[in-house]
């Protein structure tokens, strides 16, 4: 991975370094450590310096705010609120929107922030899904990645909570719904998270505990790890030309990739200011002072709790009420909701390269990912996964919706009950048979070159259109297609030919698992015309990069 | 305890109680007459009595196709007998009177082009003289500048956000209903709506909010939607759906262009 002298710039203050502490070779190797340029290798930047802004901003709104619940008459300079009684929070942020210098800028940064943030490690996360780059040896960070992403929710829930406005206090509400219909400890953590009946006293001080210092500190120090392990493992690539699981092609650290990453903050620093600039972010003031006796039309949470809230009301009311009653109630219609769609989404993400590498026993190390067409079945379960959790956010919305599009509220939700089920399917299906689509022009242009637009008139009198190989690099990356591998021996009931099927595979679970595979890997569209497709090929894995383009027309 | 159970059982006792029911009853119809008697004075006072009829030529030609020639209500619309001059004000300066077409609920639009001044007194004066109601509030009674804001704005939390949203943004009901946006209504209008209870909003009569709390909650909902945004552009205010909208297609697309710009321009290896 060395390339080429090592500029000045780093050979200076590396000797320095190295003459006082003798770590100027670690410098030395790592300043010149090569990252991938592709676009899509950029979206976790956008999380990561989201949350570098939010610590800045959020920490200039420590200075300023109040966690207390106690009461107080609001006398600043908001006059629709002047003479109104509200906790201490909630008048500290009015002040803090209102009154103190630049505050209300801080105040929309960091909660413009906080949704890239979310919806930053969001995208990433699918970039790396639909790569398939969590594949060994990635697994780890990709759990630490899912770990993030839970956290950023919780933590983005208790900051969302502190002003103690009207419209976060129906979020509350809902937490607290929640809790309290756990089975059994329901009450008990309630009445701790509260500090007793609720709303209490305490929330809003635990909930900034929680929000300022306990999640930050585990994100920050997950969030090393994260940086850590990517650094040490290196980042996967892009297939193409001269990209294998050896090597890794782009830029190095210092000084290209250190330019584009410092672009690449002061990009992400102009989007957040832009907004908290120009569009209005949470206006507390017209939401009015917390109020357990009101709830506005159009409470939504943050976009990111959206699918959450999107189930509550997909629900039916559905309750059990065990031995008549006497013996407790059982709030499915609260349970359900709040637990189920998290945990599909969550455990999925968690367990996905694990189960995948059960079906597929791939144990390999991938340095290159895939290209989402090339791995359908995972392309289709991640879409429909888009689905479901796309669906539910959407339904979150359901009143702003029926209100805007003036169509029946109740029929939003008939339709989303529906939806909810097929829509996932659907998304299945259709991108299934995109994705054998998408590798069939592939196998296409392999196999017959590309359109180029010239018409040819041979001298028979027929026209012809000439067709020209494609550009090299995309050939490289049309061809770095490898079929997805299936386990031994399952493709065919009897592989060594004796009559007995292989051992791990006599077991219901085996069998299963043997049919999985089958369905999942193998070779769904052949890359070039005439080339046999048997099971030789499947040994073959890797060696795609010796053949020589065979061009035949 | 013996002597009033002595007293009862007295000869006169019965008349004595027939007596005072009757004093009672007839003290309460003075009253309830005397009452109705003032509504329809008032009526005619306010409204002349040319007025009535000018209002009963007029409901014949545009209302009495869905309310009766008489207002007794048809199929196609329900009486209005008692709804007040308040109602027909509402109504038909929102343009919601005369309904265009059926749905689930009659929405505010451009009122039709004889409505004006007169000819709405006029429909108000011929609903008012036929039952009563609530008629058309003064001009003081409903000025925003009279009111105050704050205690408007608790008020307005407590009774009205469920249907209309914090700050009158509006939201969606069962069945297609929908309780409007506040933006367009006029400071009588909203006086008019609380008191009259249009389609599927309750009725808020004196005795549930004082005419002075009224004007409170005017002076809330007019100041609060003339006051500017001091965040920036209001994305429609109706929080946190259009915020996050705006955070995928306006912060992640253009993150997304700039990485794409930035990473265009590729090392070529030596
Ligand atoms: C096409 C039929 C139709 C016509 C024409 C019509 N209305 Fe109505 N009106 C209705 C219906 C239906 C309702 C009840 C539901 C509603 O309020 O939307 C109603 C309700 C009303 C109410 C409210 C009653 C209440 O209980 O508060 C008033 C006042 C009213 N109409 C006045 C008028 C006047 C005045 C006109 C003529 C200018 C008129 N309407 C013309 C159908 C009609
Ligand atoms: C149960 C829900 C509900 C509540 C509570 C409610 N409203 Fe309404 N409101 C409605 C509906 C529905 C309409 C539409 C009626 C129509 O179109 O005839 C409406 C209409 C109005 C209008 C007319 C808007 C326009 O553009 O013409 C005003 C003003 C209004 N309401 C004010 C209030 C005020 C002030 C309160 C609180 C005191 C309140 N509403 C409480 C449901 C409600
Ligand atoms: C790391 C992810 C973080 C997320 C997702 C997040 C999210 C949020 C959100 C959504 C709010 C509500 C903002 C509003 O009022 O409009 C908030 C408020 C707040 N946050 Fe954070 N935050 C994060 C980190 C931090 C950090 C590190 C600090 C402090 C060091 C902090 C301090 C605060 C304070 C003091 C408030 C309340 C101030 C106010 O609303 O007026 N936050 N946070």
């Amino acid at each position: 991975m060395s390339t080429g002298p090592v500029p000045k710039p780093i050979a200076g203050p590396s000797n320095f370094i190295d003459e006082r502490i003798g770590a100027g070779t670690f410098l030395k190797r790592n300043l010149r450590k090569v990252f991938p340029d592709h676009w899509s290798f950029l979206l976790g930047e956008i999380a990561l310096y989201s949350f570098i802004i939010l610590l800045l901003t959020g920490t200039f709104l420590t200075f300023f705010f109040k966690p207390s619940m106690g009461h107080t008459v609001y006398e600043g300079s908001y006059d629709a609120l002047k003479g109104v009684t509200m906790s201490e929070a909630y008048a500290s942020s009015l002040h803090i929107s209102f009154d103190i210098r630049g505050g209300l800028l801080m105040r929309q940064m960091h909660h413009w922030a906080a949704l890239l943030f979310t919806a930053g490690m969001m995208v990433h996360a699918l970039r790396v899904f639909f790569t398939g780059a969590y594949r060994k040896p990635r697994e780890l960070n990709w759990l630490i990645g899912v770990l993030l992403l839970t956290l950023a929710l919780l933590e983005g829930l208790t900051g969302y909570s502190l002003p103690d406005d009207l419209l976060s206090g129906a979020g509350l509400r809902i937490t607290e719904g929640v809790a309290i219909s756990l089975p059994l400890v329901g009450t008990w953590i309630t009445f701790f998270l509260f500090g007793g009946e609720y709303p209490g006293e305490d929330v809003i001080s635990r909930f900034y505990s929680l929000h300022i210092l306990l999640i930050p500190g585990i994100l920050l120090a997950l969030i090393t790890a994260h940086m850590i392990l990517m650094w040490v493992q290196k980042h996967t690539q892009m297939p193409g030309k001269g990209r294998t699981n050896e090597n890794v092609v782009g830029a190095p650290f210092y000084p290209a990739f250190m330019a584009k990453a410092g672009a690449y903050f002061m990009f992400t620093f102009g989007v957040i200011a832009l907004l908290g600039t120009f569009a209005q972010i949470n206006p507390i003031w017209l939401f009015g002072p917390y109020n357990p006796a009101n709830i506005s039309a159009g409470s939504q949470p943050d976009f990111y709790m959206g699918f959450l809230e999107g189930a509550l009301r997909l629900m039916p009311a559905w309750e059990i009420n065990l031995f008549g009653g006497s013996g407790g109630t059982l709030p499915m219609n609260v349970l359900i909701p709040a637990l189920v769609p998290m945990g599909i989404i969550m455990t999925g993400l968690a367990l996905y390269p694990f189960l995948e590498q059960w079906v597929t026993g791939d144990r390999r190390e991938h340095h290159v990912v895939d290209r989402p067409r090339n791995n359908p079945h995972r392309t289709s379960i991640g879409m429909s996964a888009i689905t479901f959790y796309g669906l539910l956010w959407l339904l979150g919305a359901n009143d702003e919706i029926a209100a805007f599009f003036s169509v029946s509220l109740n029929w939003t939700t008939y339709v989303g009950r529906v939806l909810i089920f097929v829509g996932p399917f659907l998304a299945y299906v259709i991108t299934y048979r995109t994705c054998l689509g998408l590798q069939r022009k592939d196998a296409d242009i392999i196999g017959h070159g590309v359109e180029s637009g010239v018409i040819k008139r041979l001298p028979s009198g027929e026209y012809i259109e000439v067709h020209v190989p494609p550009h090299p690099a995309i050939e490289a990356l049309m061809r770095d297609k490898k079929p997805v591998p299936i386990i031994a021996g399952a493709d065919s009931d009897d592989p060594d030919g004796d009559g007995i099927p292989s051992k791990g595979m006599r077991s219901p679970l085996g069998k299963l698992r043997a049919k999985m595979s089958k369905a999942y890997g193998g070779e769904k569209i052949a890359l070039t015309d005439g080339h046999a497709h048997g099971h030789e090929e499947h040994a073959a894995v890797g060696s795609g990069e010796d053949d020589k383009p065979s061009l035949t027309h | 305890m013996n002597r009033i159970t002595a007293r009862r059982r007295h000869p006169l006792a019965r008349y004595a109680v027939l007596l005072l029911a009757l004093v009672l009853i007839g003290g309460f119809y003075t009253l309830v007459t005397a009452k109705s008697n003032e509504r329809a004075d008032a009526a005619i006072a306010s409204g002349k009595a040319d007025d009535v009829a000018e209002g009963k030529k007029l409901f014949e030609l545009s209302c009495s196709s869905c309310h009766g020639l008489n207002a007794e209500g048809t199929k196609q619309g329900p009486t209005l007998v008692g709804v007040g001059a308040a109602a027909v004000d509402f109504q038909v300066s929102s343009g919601r009177m005369p309904m265009a077409n059926p749905g689930p609920q009659a929405p505010r639009k451009q009122p039709a082009p004889w409505v004006n001044e007169t000819t709405i007194r006029q429909l108000a004066a011929y609903v008012q003289s036929l039952g009563g109601g609530p008629a058309v509030p003064g001009n003081e009674q409903v000025d925003a500048a009279l009111g105050d804001k704050a205690k408007g704005g608790e008020l307005f939390r407590a009774n009205c956000i469920q249907c209309h949203n914090f700050v009158g943004a509006g939201g969606a009901l069962t069945q297609g209903k929908h309780a409007p946006p506040l933006h367009e209504a006029t400071e009588r209008q909203i006086y008019e709506a609380m008191i009259t209870g249009p389609q599927a909003m309750p009725v808020f009569n004196d005795s549930i909010i004082t005419p002075q709390q009224k004007r409170d909650m005017i002076a809330y909902i007019v100041g609060v939607r003339d006051e500017p945004n001091p965040g920036g552009a209001g994305l429609g205010r109706v929080g946190p759906v259009t915020e996050g909208l705006v955070a995928w297609i306006v912060g992640i697309s253009l993150l997304i262009l700039a990485a794409i710009w930035i990473t265009a321009k590729k090392r070529q290896a030596q």
